[in-house]
Parts: structure tokens; sequence; C-alpha cells
């Protein structure tokens, strides 16, 4: 399959401008005549809809909580981008577009992060507009913090709570749209199929999670929203009913899957305790502007940290980053946390843990001032872990955060089949092979309030739609498939949970294709993960019926997994190279850096399904850069 | 640690529910509430019994969606906790606990600890937003918020929507939700223009859900796992009066053409 990007010619900075110009409209009294399918309701979803009632579309959305406004997008901390420059200390759309392609370690399409870019600074004004409570200075004006992989202070935040303001700000927006009578809500409903008629995406199956009915719902367009596949690897910071069920059925049904192998590891989340662990939690990566990262210099050293003094600890990314220190990226300070560990000079019961100390800090600014930075997350780590952070320093480990990688989609966000358009973490499109911190917020609304508006209108207009109901072979078939599927997981009846299962995949993925990898271990887990999913479909026992069944969602969501997590296990195989959150053991620099191999795979590794234990066919987009000149990312 | 539960189990909307009792016999003090429901779980569809549903998704304490009572507690004996949040150290070994979904005439009960909260939804819809058109923003610093303004409305803005205020609330109010989504919004100056007619919009449909009126026990701000404060009722009924009588209904008689 030839991938057309559908990147617009022109000067960098005037490719969005020149496309939003040749783009199509859809007249304001047409709109009302065009349906449009929403799945997920976190920023970008949330967003989508919103704005695309707002614009005369009719429109209905769907989500797997109670309400539209639990969304994991509400987790999200830090805070958003945006190349503002209220700071006046050097920020510009360019530097925001610079810092995140270098970040990406220049395996994203420059075209998309300059759009980013420069959308970046609509997104603060509607949100301020809608009331979102944004830190703000004594003069009035809005605050600023900095954050890891930049050095100008560009990310606007709520207390800790940022991802939660932005989704109520959607969600808000969202209702009143509902309200109005323009979008039709459905909550508490999963997504298990697309219906593809003539080569379109024309509609999806659902189940409702309360009485368990399925039924098809049937469009013009459907877009996508339902979030990223961290969840593969079981623990992770992602709330427990993050999925890739969505995504992965429309991957079956003909959408590419793009560098499923990236995955992004966040620095700061406290460490596992024990094996009835149900989830990783993240603590907000501004911790690292105030608290200094440390171990015990020596191996072995089990003294308290207070015992340990100055002279017998490693500060060790001040000492190896001069330039960035503690606000090196993401997957650096990952690595560099795993690699410290791997020494034999990890902290706390499992010996794999770092300090996170606000000790200086504290000296330095009072207790008042900290705990009004980071009071919240203060709390949390101390209801967690039962230690004070003021007294002891936090212990952090690397865990499972965000996934780069998802549906393949051109400038326009549609995937490769055509109605089915694909945003925010759902999609591959913007961060290459490593994100920024406070990005994903950044993407998510450029996606859903600024992107897609325009870009679905395109479609609508310039594609003949034919009629189609539900008696259309195609629904049948698509609803036939889905409560086949639900049926045959009831039938199994095995003896083991389904979270067994999922933890033991977790396992592999996290051992195999997780902070490192290589390939005899991928070799490994591309036979250990078949051989398991075939012990799934045998021994697992969901129990109940085919109503209000918690088990039986979970169940279709891990059945799904297994075949997601093998395809990332092959695209980390492939990609002979290390690049941002894919760390190769064969390739790194002298220094234990990761070594891009630009040569070969300067390029989007998009997988086709090749079918049931068929393997998937690699379908290549070359990116080009014509900006930002690749070289080896230097944080020193 | 070993712990009794006696956990309301009820199939159905309109099913008859009752309190099935379970013995956890080894809690880990590290285990989070959740996660010790879980283990009982696993056991449970290991023996080929129905599990124990209850709602719960990020476990950050973030989401809302998580939530039950303890003991006649909601969410739990910690301050300013959500369920997902309380970990089994603050128990001890022969704790006898009893676990219930919130109870109010606007929640129904779904099944065992899972209770239908569309009601706030439907409040939010009537009037909890600020009504500006994706692209219609002015410049983020146009309007200067002051920082006190600004920190205030953040605190109401805090609220995750779970219920434990309702459930909590001997009326089942809905007061302390709906006032800290009307304070978010009345204290900004950019919800300043739809102030009147927001207030009146979600005190009616809180009303209409069949939420009870607000007696100032206080009970809603003292389970508030955000720790919502009961001014924002306060603020709610003087805004409330003030609209009675400052509020008209925007009119183009003659037509807006």
């Amino acid at each position: 399959m030839q991938l057309d990007a559908r990147i617009p010619e022109g000067p960098i900075d005037k490719k969005w401008d020149n496309h939003r110009f040749r783009l199509k409209l859809v007249n304001p009294a047409n709109k009302r005549k065009y349906n449009i399918i929403v799945v997920g309701t976190g920023l970008a979803g949330g967003a989508a809809s919103a704005t695309l009632a707002e614009l005369g579309y009719n429109v209905k959305t769907f989500c797997i909580q109670d309400s539209p406004r639990r969304a994991h997008s509400i987790a999200a901390q830090g805070g958003i981008n945006a190349a503002k420059n209220y700071q006046n200390d050097g920020d510009s759309i360019y530097r925001l577009f610079y810092d995140t392609v270098k970040g990406g370690d220049y395996r994203a399409r420059e075209a998309n992060v300059h759009r980013l870019a420069q959308i970046s600074v609509n997104i603060i004004d509607q949100c301020v507009a809608q009331g979102v409570p944004f830190a703000r200075e004594y003069g009035g004006v809005l605050a600023n913090r900095s954050f890891g992989g930049a050095q100008v202070s560009r990310t606007f935040y709520a207390r800790g709570q940022t991802g939660q303001q932005l989704l109520l700000g959607a969600y808000q927006a969202l209702m009143r749209q509902v309200a109005l009578g323009k979008v039709k809500l459905y909550p508490r409903t999963e997504m298990l199929d697309v219906v593809v008629i003539d080569g379109k995406a024309r509609g999806i199956v659902t189940r409702s999670l309360v009485d368990g009915k399925t039924e098809v719902h049937l469009a013009d367009a459907v877009v996508l929203g339902s979030g990223g596949y961290g969840n593969v690897f079981f623990l992770s910071t992602n709330a427990k009913g993050s999925n890739a069920t969505a995504i992965w059925r429309a991957h079956k049904k003909g959408a590419l899957f793009a560098n499923p192998c990236y995955t992004q590891i966040h620095p700061t989340c406290i460490p596992v305790s024990g094996d009835y662990q149900s989830k990783l939690t993240l603590m907000s990566e501004s911790l690292r502007n105030d608290g200094r990262i440390w171990v015990p210099l020596n191996k072995g050293d089990k003294r308290t940290p207070a015992e340990i003094p100055e002279s017998d600890r490693d500060y060790y990314l001040e000492r190896r980053y001069p330039s960035f220190g503690n606000l090196v990226p993401r997957d650096v300070a990952s690595r560099n946390a795993k690699m410290v560990c791997d020494e034999g000079r990890g902290v706390g019961p499992t010996g794999l843990g770092v300090y996170l100390d606000f000790g200086d800090a504290i000296q330095r600014l009072g207790k008042r001032t900290i705990a009004e930075r980071y009071g919240n997350l203060f709390d949390m780590y101390e209801r967690i872990t039962g230690e004070d952070p003021y007294q002891v320093p936090m212990r952090i480990y690397p865990a499972i955060h965000y996934t780069m990688g998802g549906l393949w989609v051109d400038y326009n966000l549609m995937s490769t089949i055509p109605g089915m358009f694909v945003l925010g973490e759902a999609n591959f499109s913007d961060h290459g092979a490593n994100r920024l911190g406070a990005s994903a917020l950044m993407q998510g609304l450029a996606d859903g309030y600024f992107i897609i508006p325009y870009t679905i209108g395109d479609y609508l207009a310039s594609t003949k739609l034919e009629k189609v109901d539900q008696k259309h072979a195609a629904v049948k078939d698509a609803e036939r498939g889905v409560k086949e599927r639900l049926e045959r997981l009831l039938a199994v009846n095995g003896t083991r949970t389904v979270d067994s299962f999922h933890r033991e995949l977790g396992k592999i993925m996290w051992e195999h294709c997780g902070m490192a990898r290589n390939a005899k271990g991928l070799t490994e887990a591309l036979e250990t993960i078949p051989a398991l999913r075939e012990r799934f479909w045998k021994e697992v026992r969901v129990g109940g019926t085919g109503d209000l069944n918690l088990e039986l969602e979970k169940a279709g969501r891990v059945a799904d997994f297994f075949e997601l997590g093998e395809l990332m296990c092959r695209d980390a195989l492939v990609r002979e190279e290390s690049c941002g959150g894919h760390f190769r053991e064969e390739y790194q620099t002298p220094e234990g850096e990761a070594q891009r191999d630009d040569e070969r795979f300067t390029y989007v590794a998009a997988w086709g399904w090749g079918g049931e234990g068929q393997k998937p066919e690699l379908h290549k987009e070359p990116l080009e850069f014509k900006e930002v000149k690749p070289s080896q990312r230097s944080y020193k | 640690m070993r712990l009794k539960l006696h956990v309301w189990r009820q199939k159905g909307k309109s099913a008859e529910g009752s309190f099935s009792s379970y013995d956890v016999p080894d809690v880990s003090e590290h285990m989070s509430f959740l996660e010790m429901l879980d283990v009982l779980n696993q056991r449970l569809i290991e023996k080929g019994d129905d599990p124990v549903s209850f709602d719960h998704d990020c476990r950050e304490g973030i989401c809302g969606m998580c939530g039950f009572m303890i003991n006649g507690q909601a969410h739990g004996p910690l301050k300013g906790t959500t369920v997902c949040q309380l970990h089994m150290r603050h128990y001890k070994d022969g704790d006898e606990l009893w676990l219930e979904p919130w109870r109010a005439a606007a929640f129904p009960i779904l099944k065992d600890l899972m209770v239908d909260r569309s009601a706030f939804d439907r409040i939010i819809a009537a009037g909890g937003y600020i009504s500006t058109p994706s692209g219609s923003a002015p410049d983020g610093n146009a309007i200067p918020v002051p920082k006190d303004k600004s920190d205030r409305a953040m605190d109401a803005a805090a609220c995750i929507g779970c219920g434990a205020c309702v459930a909590s609330c001997p009326n089942a109010s809905a007061s302390l939700f709906t006032s800290a989504k009307v304070t978010h919004l009345n204290l900004l100056p950019q919800g300043e223009p739809e102030q009147e007619r927001r207030t009146l919009a979600m005190v009616m449909q809180m009303r209409a859900e069949m939420f009870g009126h607000c007696t100032n026990v206080g009970e809603c701000e003292a389970v508030c796992p955000k720790q919502i404060s009961l001014e924002n009722i306060a603020k709610m009924n003087r805004d409330y009066v003030q609209a009675v009588f400052k509020y008209r209904e925007p009119s183009a008689a003659s037509g807006s053409g």
C-alpha cells in the first residue's frame, strides 16, 4: 500500500494556513444533514464532539465510563504546553516545534508538529474562555512553569489537576450541546467493531455495559478518540478501564497501526509494592523542577537517606546532563534510573527505586512554597506509601505511561479506512518516538477543537456517501461477529481469571518490550505471547452472563491486548535502532545513549492486519526533515 | 490481617438486595481498599461465584468513578480521600466492614455497589458551562482574573462528581455538587454573562432530579474527598436569590433578522 500522508506544499509555517484554505467546506444548512460518531470523551473526543456539534453536525458520542467527565485525560497532572511566550523568555512557535521534533528523537512528521505548535496558542485562549481556572500571578495574568525537555517556561497549569480542569472544560462544552440536542450521549457503552461499507467507515457496533445489548449505529463518518494502549503491560499509570479495543477492531478492519513499539515510560511513579498491585501511580513530572534525583554512590548502601552524607550521594542526572539536569526528557530520565538500579544502587525494599529529594528545595523556598506548588501530590504520595515526603525523600521508579504509537493517520487525521478519523493518543501522529511532558493535553485538544472540525468537512464535502441502513449485509456481519465473540468468551468456562492472564502478559511485555529491548528477548516474546493467548482462549473463566458483567468487558479487552502485544514486539524487533522510548540494547552509544540509525529507519512503520494467526504486513512512510536537522539528541 | 466483609449484593435495578458476608484472610497493609476487593473477587471467580461489581477507573482519586459506603461513611474513614486511595494500613486485624452503595432516589442501583449518577450530568447540561464555541475566544491574558478569585474558583472546580455528598446527606441533596460548579463559573469574569441563567437552571434541574433540599447538616463537606467547602452552598443560595430578581429572558420579539 502506498501511504500518502497528504502533507501540504509550501514553507513549514504556511502549510496549515494554505491547507485550511484549500479544504472544502460544508455549508451551514447542509451540516445538519450529516451524522458523525465520536468514540471516547477524553480531551480529543470530548473537544471534537462539542466542536462538531457547535458547527451544526449531528453527533453521537460514546464512552465506557458512567459519565463523559471521567475519561482518563482527567488524570493528567502537570500541565499543557503553549508557545505564548508570556514569560518573555525566548519561546516561539518555532521553538516549541523544534523542541517537540527533537524530543521525539526525529521520528515525527515535521508538518504535523508545526501545526500543533501553531494551534497551541489558540487552545489556551479557548480554555481560559471556558473558565478553566489556570494558575495566575497576583496581577491576574496567567502563570507558567517549566517542564522536562524544554529550557523555557511554557507550561500552563491548574495546580496538579490540569488534565481534570481541561477535561471538565471540554465536558461542559459537550454537555451544553447535549442539552441543545446536537449531541446524543451514550455513556456506559463500548464500541466493539466498526462497520465498513464500500471501503468507508459508516458506523460502529456497540455493547451496552448496563444490559449487554448490542446495537449498530450508522453515520457518515466515525471519529475515534479512545486513548492509548499502555494497559497491555497490565501495570501502568493508565486508568483500569483504558483499553485498545476500539483502535484494535478498527485495525482488524483495515486501519494500519503505526509505530506500536513506541511506548513512553514515565520516570516519576511510585514503585511497585506487591503482587496484588493493580496499577501504578504517577507523580507529576513538575516535581522534577524542585526535586533532586539521587541514589547512593556505593552499591548496597542500606543506610536511611538522612544518614547518607552529601559526599556519598550520586545526583546522577545533574552529573551526567549538566545543562538539563533533573529536567532531561522522560526517556532519558527513565533509562538512567534503570541503569543505576541495574548497577545495584537502587533504593527501597525491592531495590527498584531512586530518591526524589525535596530537602534542598524546602530549605531554599520554605515548606509553605513547596506545599503550595505540590501539596496535593505530596498528600497523594503519603496516602499511598505511608511516608511523609516533607520529611523523607520520595522513592520513585519508571512506569508505562503513554503510547506514542497508534493508528496511522494522514495530515487530515484520517486513517487508512476512509471516513475514519483518529485523534489524540489513539493516533500516532505528533510525538515521534518520545513525547515531551505537557504535550499530550496539547495534542488531544488541538486535534479535537481545531483540526478535525476543518478536515472532516473536507471529507464529507468531497465524498459520495450512499444511503446505508441496518439491513446491509456488512451491518449484519459486524454485529454477528461481535455477538459470537462475546458468546465464545463466556463459553470457555475454564479455571483461570482474566486478570491472571493479563498479569502474565504484562510481565512478558515489561521484561522484553519495556524500558530496554533486545532481539533475543523479543524473539522469545513472539513465541510466548501466542502460546499464552492460546491458553487464554482455552482456560479463561469469565463467569456470569451476557448482561452487566465487568469480567466479560475485561476479557474482550485482554483478548485484544494479546494480539496488540505481539505486534508491539514485532515492531520493536524490526526497528534495529534505538530512538526515544524504544531502546534496543544492541544499539547504544559508548555513553549508553540511544543510537539512531537514520539511514535505515527514518520512517513510520505502519502495520497491516494479516488475518488470524498470519504475519502482519509492514508499510513504510518515509519521514523527511527539512527544518530540524536530525542529530544525536544531547541534553548534556 | 484478616477482615470480615458484609457486602450489599443486588443483581439489578429492580431486584431485591441483601448483605452477603465474606472472609478475606490475608490482607496486606499496603493494599488499597479496591485491591483488597480485587483479591476477594479473584477468589470468588475461581470458586465459580459472582464477583462483587463496583465502579472504579483511574484509581488515583481524580476520575470520581469509585465510591461506596464503608461502615456508613462515604469513601471510608480517611479525610479527603476516595476509596481507591484508601489503604488497608488504616484497618486492623479482625475488623468487620459493611459495604453499601450510594443510596439516593436520584441514584438508582445498577448492580451491587454500582449506581447510576447520570442526574449529575443533567445538572451540568442545564447550565454548568460557559458558552464559548471553539475559536471564539480572546487572548488568554485579555481578561485578567484576580489570583484570589481564580484560586477560589479552582477550589470549587476540584469537585470530581463522585456523589459522596449526596450519599451522606440525610436529605440526599446535591447542593454541594451543584454549588461547586455554580461557584467555579460565577466567580470568574468569563462566567459572568450567564451567571443568573446558569444559577436558576442548575438549581431547577437539581430539584427536578428529586435531590432533597439542603438543611445545613454539613455531612457532605465532611466526607468530600476533595474537601469542597460548604461556603459554596451559601454562595449558590445568594446567587440564586439575586438571580430570581434580576434574570430576564432574552427576547427578540420582533425577530433578529
